[in-house]
């Protein structure tokens, strides 16, 4: 049979066979010394034992002893899945001398143990997948790895704080950083704080000079307005489509003066500001907020005459010195290359709409939280000054906890930062409008670094604290004092009994929820994420900010709701997990590329246009297809469509895998 | 020295087969020439009785043609094989079960329901049926066994040799006498023929594109076909990239796509899967409703892909429920 090389199989199979207990994970649903004894009986089989971890240390010395005293030169465990320990075994196997690739997992854990409930069929199906991995690692070859170097740029994807604080720890040491972020400015859900929890910081204070520091660093790049549209390669070599764009705006030359925005053709701001969450109004030619980065204004093809009609005095391109204003300016679309990618993609709020017996939408003065972040934020709507929509201050303000959180209804998880920033809102409405601030909450959460402190300030301050969760809120007076406000119906279950609260104003801590395009953002980076949408980690204690996909690595709240510590700790541990990949300087490759058989292939040209990494060319003299090995990551396609088995894969080969489900099937 | 000795045989086949030896034209006095022909039932008048009387392994090579679908087919080819030295399959229904192993379609009591009572050209209000053994006046008839299903000859003996095509080409057959004869034969289980898919012998083959993309299937009745064009690049289901060469691609050169008659290449476990795959892999859609839209577009899909190889198949034939 034609392989990929000469002299790659080391003689008839000595097979060495494990099987892990791991603890009781797997012994309990498999009865671990009848496969041992089962998988003595198996052809090429020298030794059979079984280990409480195989994976510990003493777990693999016992592969390495045995590699040794017997002469093996195959290595069967059957353990965990291989994501787990195929590393970790494969090395085992290498330290002894053997090549790496005379090892094969069978997983009795995740396949067997944890799904099956009778240990007898357990037993017997961990029985067939050990009888399967022995016939194939018979087949086994040896394989070396290939050393890719890696490309020394980082990609970040989304500028919130997470994204920001990634950027600036790996331009500071000296690495090069492209920052994409959707919107026109950088910033995320922070830049629209105005304080943030516990320590009652100005957001802007802390913010807005990492913002700059962004911007003025020579080692970032930073493209707003612009969004990853096609990612190819693998870890070390990205290449990257990002696709810009346009703000109408050239960016080179805006210096953000706004003369443009005061001279706009609409003497009026006429159009909802997203920034402010349309609590105001701003014009179709608009920077978000004044410390934007870039500091550059954008205009919105919409709402503007010229980009929507066709038709308009462009005021503002009379206006503006610097000749910034292009209405020609097309998208933009470029390829960039990088050797790692953190997304830190973010979160959106709960739209509270879901729960219309809160009134959102039908009664104005119910506020979400970002609102009111936006109401009370010295450079907001109404500069700081805590008003109601009609202009008038609220006497009494009601704050709801876990709207959208820990509810079967909507979102069944804890939101995690409501709760503080729930308390910070009371503390700031208190102190600007000295209402009386009521807090409708089911647990309080605060479990942080000086967070129950900042509970018990509140507490002293003399906000009321109603636990309960809220029922409707209504504007159905019964008692004259009720009359003119919205009344918070509840279940004081801290007194035992329902109770009516007028408030003039209402705020629903909405929930965190994943950003809706997870989805789409998951599959184009090729990571996971859980079925509400938050990306996942590789490991949720011990890989908290890998992904499955090696070079790809999550900041912020794009994992799962977190505060801005938390965020900002995360942020710095993909910073550092990147640039250890990229100073290390190279990765190794599986080794299970794709190769071709000139003697079977008849050049009919199928696999060519399959590889999606254009690695598969024609060799027009031999009348054969070629495969570039340097191109090619192993994904198999080209080897699924050769309809005469030319192409094979390494690791995967067709004998390999026939033997593979011979064994289990004969077993059965 | 004496000359070697040889037979044919026929089973469940149309004769094509046979004809493809008397194809040989003037060749065949130089193979009569070259062996003794000892068994030959279609050509000459040879029993049952003549083969049990040979000595095991008397007969050098016997070419087999046909797929074993009644008892009598099995016992024989017991026979055969006892008595042969070397036993060559003859033709695609001997190598893969041919056109009568697309009667595995259908289970056994479905096709004798169909045929002695529902075919338009039966009329059996009493449903009378076959039978193994019928009394009459003079003693008992037997009949041999009509078998669950149909089967390759390497699914019922040992089998040396392929040869593969419907029926196997010439070309094909001068080289196989020549190797028995010269005694120069490769591995045991070889087909033979070049190990390498038709498109590498077809004339078209230059004008194939490289980034072949199937948008839409048509049968050969539907266009005029464009005697120069890759088939395959004008919808028309080709199998030449999956199917052996050897034949010097007759179909195509009439204008006609290959219907896979030789087979797979040695690499491929089930012909029909490879041929499956490859067209699906190729098609230019992704979205999951066109493709189904183009699939359904494939009149007969087993009688496309798996022609002459059904019984070969991973799946064989349908279950006997
Ligand atoms: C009302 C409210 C008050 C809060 N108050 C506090 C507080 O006081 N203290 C505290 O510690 N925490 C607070 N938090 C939590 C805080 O908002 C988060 O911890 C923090 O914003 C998370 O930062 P991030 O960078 O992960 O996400 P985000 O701030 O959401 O930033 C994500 C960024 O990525 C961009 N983006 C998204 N998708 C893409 C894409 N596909 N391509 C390019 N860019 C993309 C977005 O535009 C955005 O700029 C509060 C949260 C809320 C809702
Ligand atoms: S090798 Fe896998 S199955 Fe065994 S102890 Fe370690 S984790 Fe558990
Ligand atoms: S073109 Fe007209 S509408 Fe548009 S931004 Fe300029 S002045 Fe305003
Ligand atoms: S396995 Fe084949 S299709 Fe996949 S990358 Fe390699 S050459 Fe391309
Ligand atoms: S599909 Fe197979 S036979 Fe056809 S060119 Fe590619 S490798 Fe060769
Ligand atoms: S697909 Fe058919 S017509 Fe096209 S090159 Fe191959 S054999 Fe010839």
């Amino acid at each position: 049979m034609s392989n990929n090389g000469n002299g790659r199989t080391n003689g008839s199979p000595r097979i060495g066979v494990y099987i892990c207990h791991c603890g009781i994970n797997i012994a309990a649903k498999v009865d671990v010394e009848r496969v041992t004894r089962f998988a003595e009986t198996l052809p090429g089989v020298v030794v059979s034992k079984e280990y409480k971890f195989m994976c510990s240390d003493p777990g693999q010395e016992l592969i390495q002893k045995d590699i040794r005293e017997h002469d093996l030169n195959r290595i069967v465990v059957a353990s965990c899945s291989p994501l787990m320990h195929e590393e970790t075994f494969r090395k085992a196997t290498a330290n002894a001398g053997l090549n790496p690739f005379y090892f094969q997992m069978a997983n009795i854990r995740e396949h067997v143990s944890w799904v099956t409930k009778d240990k007898d069929l357990g037993t017997e199906k961990a029985k067939a997948l050990v009888a399967g991995a022995v016939r194939r690692v018979s087949l086994h070859q040896a394989l070396e790895k290939k050393r890719v170097d890696v490309h020394p740029d980082v990609l970040i994807v989304g500028g919130g704080i997470a994204g920001i604080h990634a950027a600036l720890t790996i331009a500071n040491s000296g690495r090069k950083v492209l920052l994409v972020e959707r919107e026109p400015t950088i910033g995320g859900h922070m830049a629209m704080f105005d304080k943030t929890f516990p320590t009652l910081d100005c957001a802007a204070c802390i913010l807005t000079p990492k913002m700059s520091q962004v911007k003025d660093h020579p080692n970032i790049t930073l493209w707003s307005y612009s969004e990853v549209t096609k990612v190819d390669g693998f870890a070390g070599n990205f290449t990257i489509q990002v696709t810009r764009k346009p703000r109408y705006v050239n960016e080179d030359e805006c210096v953000g003066c706004m003369l443009c925005i005061d001279s706009c053709v609409y003497k009026q701001a006429r159009v909802d500001d997203e920034f402010n969450q349309g609590l105001s109004k701003r014009k179709p030619i608009y920077i978000p907020f004044p410390q934007a980065t870039p500091p550059v204004v954008v205009i919105d093809p919409e709402t503007c005459m010229q980009l929507s009609k066709g038709k308009c005095k462009q005021l503002c391109a009379e206006a503006c010195e610097k000749h910034a204003i292009d209405f020609n300016q097309k998208e933009e679309v470029i390829e960039v290359q990088a050797g790692a990618i953190i997304l830190a993609t973010g979160f959106k709020t709960f739209n509270p709409m879901r729960i219309p017996e809160y009134g959102y939408g039908r009664y104005l003065n119910v506020y979400t939280s970002l609102e009111v972040e936006r109401l009370v934020n010295a450079s907001g709507p109404t500069g700081g000054e805590v008003v109601l929509r009609d202009g008038s201050k609220p006497k009494s303000i009601a704050i709801i906890h876990c709207v959208g959180s820990r509810d079967h209804k909507t979102n069944k998880y804890c939101s995690r930062v409501c709760c503080m920033y729930s308390l910070k809102l009371a503390h700031l409405m208190k102190e600007r409008s000295n209402a009386e601030v009521y807090n409708f909450y089911i647990d309080m959460r605060t479990p942080g670094k000086g967070y129950e402190e900042f509970y018990d300030k509140l507490l002293e301050e003399g906000t009321h604290f109603i636990r309960g969760r809220v029922a409707e809120v209504t504007d159905w007076a019964l008692t004259d004092a009720e009359e003119g406000k919205m009344i918070v119906r509840v279940e004081d279950t801290l007194v035992g009994m329902p109770r009516r609260i007028p408030v003039d104003m209402v705020i629903l801590s909405v929930g965190l929820e994943a950003q809706p395009d997870a989805d789409d953002v998951r599959r184009l980076f090729g990571v996971s994420c859980s079925k509400q949408g938050w990306f996942t980690e590789r490991h949720p204690k011990l890989a908290p900010v890998s992904t499955a996909t090696d070079g790809v690595f999550l900041a912020g709240a794009c994992q799962g709701p977190k505060d801005i510590p938390d965020t900002v700790a995360q942020a710095g541990a993909a910073a550092a997990e990147a640039l250890a990949m990229i100073d290390k300087g190279f990765v190794e490759l599986e080794p299970n590329t794709a190769f071709i058989d000139e003697e079977v292939c008849s050049g009919c040209k199928s696999c060519i246009p399959m590889c999606p990494y254009t690695a598969i060319k024609r060799d027009d003299e031999k009348k054969v297809a070629v495969i570039n090995e340097a191109l090619c990551k192993g994904c198999g396609t080209c080897v699924a469509t050769c309809p005469s088995g030319a192409a094979q894969q390494n690791l995967f080969l067709d004998e390999q895998i026939y033997e593979e489900i011979e064994g289990v099937l004969n077993y059965v | 020295m004496s000359k070697p000795k040889a037979g044919f045989n026929w089973f469940a086949s149309c004769g094509g087969c046979e004809e493809a030896v008397v194809d040989l034209h003037e060749a065949i006095l130089d193979v009569v020439a070259a062996v003794d022909i000892v068994f030959w039932p279609c050509a000459m008048d040879f029993k049952k009785d003549d083969v049990r009387a040979m000595r095991d392994g008397e007969m050098d090579v016997c070419f087999i043609n046909g797929a074993i679908r009644t008892s009598e087919e099995e016992e024989i080819a017991h026979l055969l094989r006892r008595k042969t030295k070397i036993v060559i399959a003859f033709g695609s229904c001997s190598h893969m079960g041919g056109i009568p192993g697309l009667g595995n379609l259908f289970t056994r009591d479905e096709i004798l329901e169909h045929d002695f009572t529902q075919s338009f050209s039966v009329v059996n209000p009493e449903k009378t049926y076959p039978q193994e053994v019928t009394k009459v006046p003079e003693g008992e008839v037997e009949l041999p066994r009509f078998l669950d299903y149909v089967r390759s000859l390497n699914q019922v003996i040992d089998v040396d040799y392929y040869l593969p095509g419907c029926p196997p080409p010439v070309a094909l057959l001068r080289n196989a006498v020549q190797a028995v004869l010269s005694g120069e034969l490769p591995p045991r289980g070889t087909v033979l023929a070049p190990d390498k898919a038709l498109c590498q012998e077809c004339p078209r083959l230059d004008s194939k594109p490289d980034d072949l993309a199937i948008t839409e299937f048509k049968r050969p009745q539907e266009i005029i076909i464009d005697e120069e064009k890759c088939l395959l690049a004008q919808g028309l289901l080709c199998l030449g990239p999956a199917t052996r060469s050897g034949c010097g691609a007759p179909c195509v050169n009439g204008n006609m796509p290959c219907t896979g008659c030789l087979g797979p290449t040695s690499r491929v476990k089930d012909y029909g899967l490879s041929t499956m795959t490859v067209f699906a892999s190729l098609f230019e859609s992704k979205d999951e409703k066109e493709i189904d839209e183009l699939v359904d577009k494939i009149v007969d899909p087993v009688g496309s892909f798996n022609r002459y190889s059904l019984p070969s198949t991973f799946l064989h034939r349908k279950a006997n429920v």
